[in-house]
């Protein structure tokens, strides 16, 4: 196969990886949109083998290779629960980056193989673009596995910082830039190995000072960062394919962490330089006066909404942690039998990442149409009769709109305490990760129940 | 003159980046999930790359040191592909079986 045809071929599936992103533009089309990636990536790979036109021995092995990752992808993607997305997301982040690590590796090894030179005497672009490329992967590999072990619960979520911690991130940073620059002059192999040894430990580094709160924003970067991975291999394979994805997943990432950062109100850089923020909440904390709270219970719960003409459910993270969205959506379904008007109401940073809430809520046969964004939605509260706020609690802080001294201050949230009256299902006062007190609580169109998310719901249906 | 390849390499890379920028703005949150598992399936295109890595090794060992590593990624990157595109499959699905309930 010639050279330009095959280039063509990458175009080809370039085109249709932009297909399949155009295609989440909505439920219906997104399904067709997922078929152009498999086209795309089919295509991609075929032209690959024929151009390469191997077909010794070491192909049997390529399709044996393929087949183990194959299945156990496909293992994986049918098994995993819903609930666990964040991670998986996170694992395969890693794979990403560890795959480009090792590609740069094998082209810095045998780069007749790639037309780049011969060992020893590198282009010295390419040398820049597999240094980069093996160095970004790098970086993703360790800090997809550190959030990965985060998002488990293996490690503990809570913000690993110590003196120094920046200026060590610098003087690592600056390093990298260093060896590349010394690997292009003298093309010693064991600046390459340096920078792929360092570029490991600045993963781990820059993702252990950044607390479990921040997740929605780590993985989104770690995306971005697998991306520019990619297109970084790209330049160096001069394939047009992996050159047009890496950029789309670069600022796919880059744009999911700007929304993650603006749904919790912090700057990009608060967020990765980490620790800081969290720190600063946990002071505020300290002069909690009693407050009087009105308790309520399933039969007060079930009465209200059966009266209510309408009912804005709130789900947070907390109803995915206790397995409630099956409950509650049986709730929903009784509700409407009485003639209430259901809706949900979903804020950016509800889930562990980017959209989880909406998957979760998916998969308990909510449908789409009933589920709507905070801009969508706020304006509804105020004409609601009923909130029924389930595993959500900083999302819903009236502070953020009117304490210039919290740290959540500027977030923007839902107008939960607009509604006539909102169900606060909760299992005691402690407050959020954000680590402040929520005001509504002490309102006095708030009732609080007191219980686990799913026993609550299931309680309140058995009274409807 | 003529222009270096990599200038137009360049090129479609400055681009692309404009094209995501555009359509990832235009996908609908609810739908960001299944984006991030799809933009991680594609990404790993970069199997192309471990593909030359593990075949056009000219040596008469089908595993030498450099074509090693291209067989690592191509598993690494099959993982990520297969596991990626079907778990977007399969969560777009949830959202398809709705429709019909209506």
């Amino acid at each position: 196969m010639s050279a330009n045809l095959l280039a063509i071929f990458y175009l080809i599936s370039g085109v249709l990886f932009i297909l399949a992103l155009r295609g989440l533009s909505s439920p219906e089309t997104s399904r067709q949109g997922n078929l152009y990636g498999i086209i795309g990536m089919a295509i991609a790979i075929g032209v690959t083998i024929l151009s390469v036109g191997n077909f010794s021995t070491g192909f049997i092995f390529l399709l044996v290779f393929l087949l183990i990752g194959g299945s156990i992808g496909a293992f994986i993607a049918f098994k995993i629960p819903m609930t666990a997305m964040p991670e998986l997301v996170a694992g395969f982040h890693s794979l990403v980056g560890l795959a480009a690590v090792f590609v740069a590796i094998s082209a810095f090894l045998n780069p007749i193989a790639f037309n780049l030179g011969t060992p020893g005497d590198i282009k010295i672009a390419s040398l820049i673009e597999m240094s980069l490329g093996a160095s970004i992967g790098a970086i993703t590999f360790t800090g997809s596995i550190i959030a990965f072990l985060k998002l488990r619960g293996i490690m503990s979520g809570s913000p690993i910082t110590f003196v120094g911690q920046h200026y060590l991130n610098l003087a690592l940073g600056l390093a990298l830039v260093g060896l590349i620059v010394y690997l292009c002059r003298t093309q010693i192999d064991t600046f390459f190995w340096t920078i792929i040894v360092i570029s490991f430990l600045v993963g781990v580094l820059l993702i252990i000072p950044i607390g479990g709160a921040d997740m929605p924003v780590v993985i989104s970067m770690l995306n971005s960062y697998s991306g520019w991975a990619a297109a970084g291999i790209g330049f160096t394979l001069e394939n047009t394919a992996l050159i047009i994805t890496g950029a789309l997943v670069g600022s796919s990432g880059a744009i999911l962490s700007y929304i993650m950062c603006k749904g919790m109100n912090r700057s990009f850089f608060n967020v990765i330089l980490g620790g800081w923020g969290a720190t600063d909440d946990k002071t505020k904390n300290t002069s909690k006066e009693q407050k009087p709270v009105k308790n309520g219970n399933a039969d007060d719960a079930a009465f209200l909404m059966k009266n209510a003409s309408s009912v804005i459910i709130v789900p947070g993270y907390g109803m995915a942690v206790a397995q409630a969205q099956h409950a509650l959506r049986e709730m929903v379904d009784a509700l409407k039998k009485n003639g209430v008007k259901v809706t949900y109401a979903i804020h950016p940073v509800a889930g562990r990442m980017p959209g989880h809430m909406n998957v979760l809520l998916a998969e308990a046969n909510v449908p789409y149409d009933e589920v709507f964004e905070l801009e969508e939605i706020n304006n509804d509260f105020a004409n609601c009769d009923v909130a029924y706020v389930i595993g959500a609690n900083d999302v819903t802080n009236p502070v953020a709109k009117t304490d210039p001294q919290s740290p959540i201050y500027g977030m923007p949230i839902l107008d939960v305490e607009k509604s006539k009256s909102v169900l606060f299902v909760k299992r005691s006062l402690s407050p959020g990760y954000a680590g402040i007190d929520n005001d509504l609580f002490y309102r006095d169109n708030t009732l609080m129940l007191f219980a686990d998310a799913k026993k609550m719901t299931e309680d309140i249906i058995k009274n409807l | 003159m003529e222009i270096d390849p990599f200038v137009f390499r360049l090129s479609i890379f400055i681009l692309s980046i404009f094209i995501g920028y555009y359509v990832v703005w235009s996908v609908t949150p609810s739908l960001h999930t299944p984006l991030m598992s799809v933009t991680n399936a594609i990404s790993s295109v970069i199997i192309v790359g471990a593909i030359i890595a593990a075949l056009a090794s000219d040596t008469e060992k089908i595993f030498d040191t450099a074509s090693i590593y291209g067989y690592l990624a191509i598993i690494l990157a099959a993982i990520n592909i297969f596991g990626g595109f079907l778990v977007t499959q399969r969560m777009l699905a949830m959202y398809k079986k709705k429709k019909k309930d209506k």
